[in-house]
């Protein structure tokens, strides 16, 4: 009896823990649903407006199922809307910030490679002054940039350029580059440059055959950081340059704010997933190393 | 062989009977090397804040001039109404945005933190905004706010006919629009970085106060929580300087309207600079968002290294 | 003729003076233990003979070259590390290539080098795998294989052994003495395990606080230290060091220390008495194990004091007692057949032919 009613104790809590474990996991996933499709719908309703037709969105408004499926916004956003007196679409646009995109990139990350190898490495009397001082320029605001660079450009024949803007953003760029690159080459042990050294390498060998090698988790993040840093500004983008010579970000206001004629949300939706593709596509396959840039920039 | 042993057995010393050539050559390579990014970033940070620093002190209109007016620039914009809606906002959005942000980070964290099925599928759908611009999020963000088709539409439609939510055509309310937005881009962000604090907290801990019978609250409450309380600071001080520099946001959702509602001193500075062509005010207003940065940033790294000297000094 | 020369070197750190005038010299095949406490600057003085730390003043010679402003690359050294410092990304052959590559040796020379260092080192199984998926052991083997196929005039060693679990340790220790045996060059040899320094070295330098306290080999080291540093330092346990005061007793030198039944005399030998020269107060260092029970493997000059036993460490083959002398603890080291217990008070017998006399002042041994 005495163990019977024992046993009967133990089913009744281990039902009671059961019950609330289930309950516990129900509010979990509970609120993770809701956060996400609050997180989610934005996305969709973009999405789902650059494929429906205009008339169905006027008359079902912007959040809803598409009752119709078309594709020709995307032609229409990429090659013939208009912006701001110019019909070519976003194309001009999107190439500019391909062109300025790239090359300031892998400039930047480069230089910031370089530095980061010597600053951890190579260190000298002030070189731990030298970092701090290009640390402050990760927080430099960009307002306060914005004349001097203007000036600057007009002078060196750069104005509302896009190679001026590569300028800009690889300048701009070191600080974070470097910050990256030197905070993980400080991980990398002394002792392997002491070794290389002693077998006989120098400066350049040592980087090539002994750093570069060890440093693609950085470089991806420093790349990835970079990319969608630069590829998102608008600031120096709208300020620097006028006319058909602005980034993307530059031309995606342009467009939502010339309110003369009526808005056309399908082609609109269209444009701004033009201009959301490439971080969007570069944060889904680099996920990891996205998250990792995040953390590590914000922290240090 | 460059020294013989005869010529140095008596003193010998560095700089008398130095190296090689080519070995205080290949000494000065990093050196050589760094000097071109060691000046631009002199040139960035030191050079161009002092340019505009002087810009801010001149008669400066339309064009850079250098005529000496002492804090003329920086009177009249405090005298300004639009300069004070923006400190005003900026206060609202910054306050709004870093503690709503970090609380449903927070939350978000925590709920990642309860070793759920599939993490990565929900981390990647919180963290999906940042990779986004603000020009993108508040362009969309606006059409959302729209009431002729968005929000307000989408509720009126589902029967609530005189549901009404209409913040980025009133003045008084714009601002929460962009709070509301930024929230959104931005809170992923913290999210990750409490995960990154959680998942560091040492193991053992959490098992010593497991042991010791604490509920999982319990455990977050008084054991895990308090240990990270440097990532709450990180994260607070990371969340303000985006708001001091919002510009991007407020430009693309409302565009500093209705009217001038939405002012941001950010805005503000481009508006001086390029639409009104009040180079010396722009650039005054400038350093005033230096300035707000300063005053975070600067008791963050003094405490930053009072902690690190702390830590190193306890082991 | 020396492969190594050390004159008067000095090495600051800003304001502190971690090295305070070494002289060092290494005959052609020795084997130099540099041994002492963290701090002592011996890895310093290791990474000065590499040329990775600069000079402050003071000449080095490799061969009969001075080296100070000699870069790493061309002092002709290999040096193993205590990290090992393999190259991650390289497998066991690009490991042990990439120095001969820097230097341009050829081709075919660089293959039978490692063939050559492969199979002394029966490494010729990894050739082609990683240092990451090597075991400690393997990596430690690897990292002498880089060091070795240089030839080098030098080999240093910066605390080789010391990541390595105690077991592994001792094996990889009889290794390099048979390696150091077979290959016969000149090493340096950096350590802070007196074990390892007395088993591997021809010589010993104690170092402690930036300076050589004592340079020979390691059974004069360990016989007549220098100072009470070096006594204390090498052997372990440590020797015991107990006050006492120089008497005469019935005309023959002794020394009277505090033992547990009031103070008793312990008879020097007539070497120690020769060499007093006046003093009147000593430190008396005995080593564990020239501390017997008395009237057990009775030699001459035996010296007795009894003392209570505090704690029995039976370590197999062996058993260590600590006894109670005065306010001091001295260690002695007995057969476990006739080792004390716990509780009692035993007799003691001091081998007074081994026990070395310290000046209290100068620490020096008298």
């Amino acid at each position: 009896m005495a163990e019977a009613v024992y046993t009967g104790t133990i089913d009744r809590e281990a039902t009671r823990a059961n019950t609330r474990y289930i309950i516990s996991r129900v509010v979990i996933y509970g609120l993770l649903a809701i956060f996400s499709l609050v997180y989610i719908i934005p996305l969709f309703v973009v999405v789902f407006n650059s494929f429906r037709t205009l008339p169905e969105i006027s008359q079902n408004g912007l959040i809803a199922f598409p009752q119709s499926f078309r594709l020709d916004a995307w032609p229409d956003a990429w090659s013939t809307f208009c912006i701001g007196g110019n019909c070519e679409g976003m194309q001009k646009y999107f190439w500019n910030s391909v062109k300025m995109v790239i090359p300031a990139t892998i400039i930047s990350t480069l230089l910031g490679a370089m530095n980061g190898y010597i600053l951890s490495k190579w260190k000298f009397p002030g070189s731990e002054i030298i970092f701090t001082c290009m640390l402050l320029g990760v927080f430099m605001p960009g307002q306060i940039a914005l004349l001097p660079w203007a000036f600057i450009l007009g002078k060196i024949g750069l104005a509302n350029s896009v190679y001026g803007l590569i300028l800009v953003h690889c300048i701009q760029g070191i600080s974070f580059t470097t910050l990256f690159c030197r905070n993980y080459y400080v991980s990398i042990p002394d002792d392997l440059v002491k070794a290389a050294r002693i077998d006989g390498a120098g400066f350049w060998r040592i980087f090539y055959k002994i750093i570069l090698p060890l440093s693609p988790p950085i470089l991806i993040v420093t790349v990835i950081w970079q990319f969608t840093g630069i590829w998102n500004e608008y600031l120096y983008g709208v300020v620097l340059n006028s006319g058909t010579n602005q980034p993307i970000t530059a031309a995606l206001v342009a467009l939502s704010t010339n309110g003369t004629n009526v808005r056309v949300y399908d082609v609109m939706s269209a444009a701004v997933l033009i201009g959301a593709l490439p971080p969007l596509l570069v944060y889904f396959f680099g996920g990891k190393y996205f998250v990792r840039g995040l953390t590590q920039g914000a922290i240090k | 062989m460059s020294v013989s042993a005869s010529t140095s057995a008596a003193t010998y010393n560095s700089s008398s009977n130095g190296p090689p050539l080519r070995d205080r050559l290949a000494k000065l390579v990093p050196i050589f090397v760094l000097v071109p990014s060691i000046a631009a970033s002199f040139l960035y940070v030191f050079v161009f804040t002092g340019w505009t620093l002087y810009i801010s002190l001149s008669n400066s209109t339309l064009l850079p001039t250098y005529g000496f007016e002492g804090l003329e620039n920086y009177a009249s914009l405090w005298a300004n109404r639009r300069w004070g809606i923006a400190y005003t906002n900026l206060f609202v959005f910054s306050a709004f945005y870093v503690v709503c942000a970090m609380a449903i980070g927070l939350m978000l964290a925590l709920l990642i933190d309860q070793k759920i099925r599939a993490e990565s599928f929900w981390r990647t759908i919180f963290l999906y905004p940042l990779a986004v611009s603000f020009i993108v999020t508040g362009t969309v963000w606006s059409w959302l706010y729209n009431p002729t088709n968005g929000f307000e539409f989408l509720i009126r439609n589902l029967g609530w006919t005189d549901f009404t939510f209409a913040l980025t055509t009133d003045r008084k309310y714009a601002i929460y629009a962009i709070v509301i937005t930024g929230i959104w881009q931005s809170s992923g962000f913290a999210m990750a970085l409490f995960l990154a604090g959680l998942r560091s907290v040492d193991g053992d801990i959490v098992k010593a106060a497991q042991i010791d019978g604490a509920s999982t609250f319990r455990t977050y409450r008084k054991v895990i929580l308090p240990s990270i309380t440097p990532i709450f600071l990180a994260v607070a001080v990371v969340l303000l300087q985006f708001s001091i520099k919002t510009f991007d946001l407020a430009v693309a959702l409302t565009n500093s309207g209705p009217g001038i509602s939405t002012t941001f001193p950010a805005t503000y500075v481009y508006d001086l600079m390029f639409q009104r062509g009040q180079i010396g005010e722009g650039a005054a207003a400038s350093m005033m968002i230096l300035s707000a940065l300063a005053v975070v940033l600067i008791p963050y790294s003094i405490y930053l290294v009072w902690h690190r000297r702390r830590e190193a000094g306890h082991g | 003729m020396a492969s190594l020369t050390i004159r008067n070197i000095r090495k600051n750190f800003g304001a502190v003076e971690v090295l305070k005038g070494i002289d060092l010299e290494a005959r052609t095949g020795e084997f130099i233990a540099l041994v002492g406490p963290s701090g002592c600057g011996k890895s310093t003085l290791l990474a000065m003979i590499a040329g990775l730390e600069t000079i402050t003043s003071g000449e080095i010679y490799i061969g009969d070259r001075l080296v100070n402003a000699v870069a790493p690359k061309d002092r002709d050294i290999a040096m193993v590390f205590q990290s090992y410092a393999l190259y991650p990304t390289m497998t066991v052959r690009e490991n042990m290539e990439f120095g001969m590559q820097s230097r341009g040796v050829p081709k075919d020379e660089q293959k039978s080098a490692i063939a050559r260092v492969a199979a002394l080192l029966q490494i010729e199984a990894l050739l082609h795998r990683k240092p990451g998926q090597l075991s400690g052991g393997q990596r430690q083997r690897v990292a002498m294989g880089r060091a070795l196929v240089r030839d080098p005039l030098l080999f240093l060693f910066d605390e080789p052994l010391s990541n390595l679990d105690a077991k592994l340790r001792v094996d990889m220790r009889t290794e390099i003495k048979k390696l150091h045996h077979r290959v016969g060059k000149t090493t340096v040899y950096v350590t802070h395990d007196q074990i390892e320094a007395m088993t591997l070295a021809s010589r010993i330098a104690v170092m402690h606080q930036g300076e050589v306290q004592q340079f020979d080999e390691p059974q004069v080291i360990y016989d007549s230290p220098a100072n009470m540093f070096v006594a204390g330092f090498m052997g372990s346990p440590s020797m015991n060091f107990i006050p006492g005061e120089i008497v005469s007793d019935n005309g023959r030198t002794a020394v009277q220390v505090k033992g547990v039944d009031g103070p008793t005399i312990l008879p020097l030998t007539a070497s120690h008495a020769a060499r007093l020269n006046g003093s009147k107060q000593v430190i008396f260092g005995i080593r564990p194990e020239h501390v017997s029970r008395s009237g057990i493997g009775q030699k001459a000059d035996i010296a007795t004091i009894r003392a209570p036993v505090e704690v029995v460490e039976p370590t197999g083959a062996e058993t260590m007692a600590v006894m109670r002398l005065g306010d001091q603890e001295i260690t002695g080291r007995f057969d476990p057949d006739v080792a004390p217990v716990m509780g009692e008070t035993i007799t003691l017998g001091f081998d007074m032919s081994h026990a070395c006399l310290f000046d209290p002042a100068s620490r020096r041994l008298i």
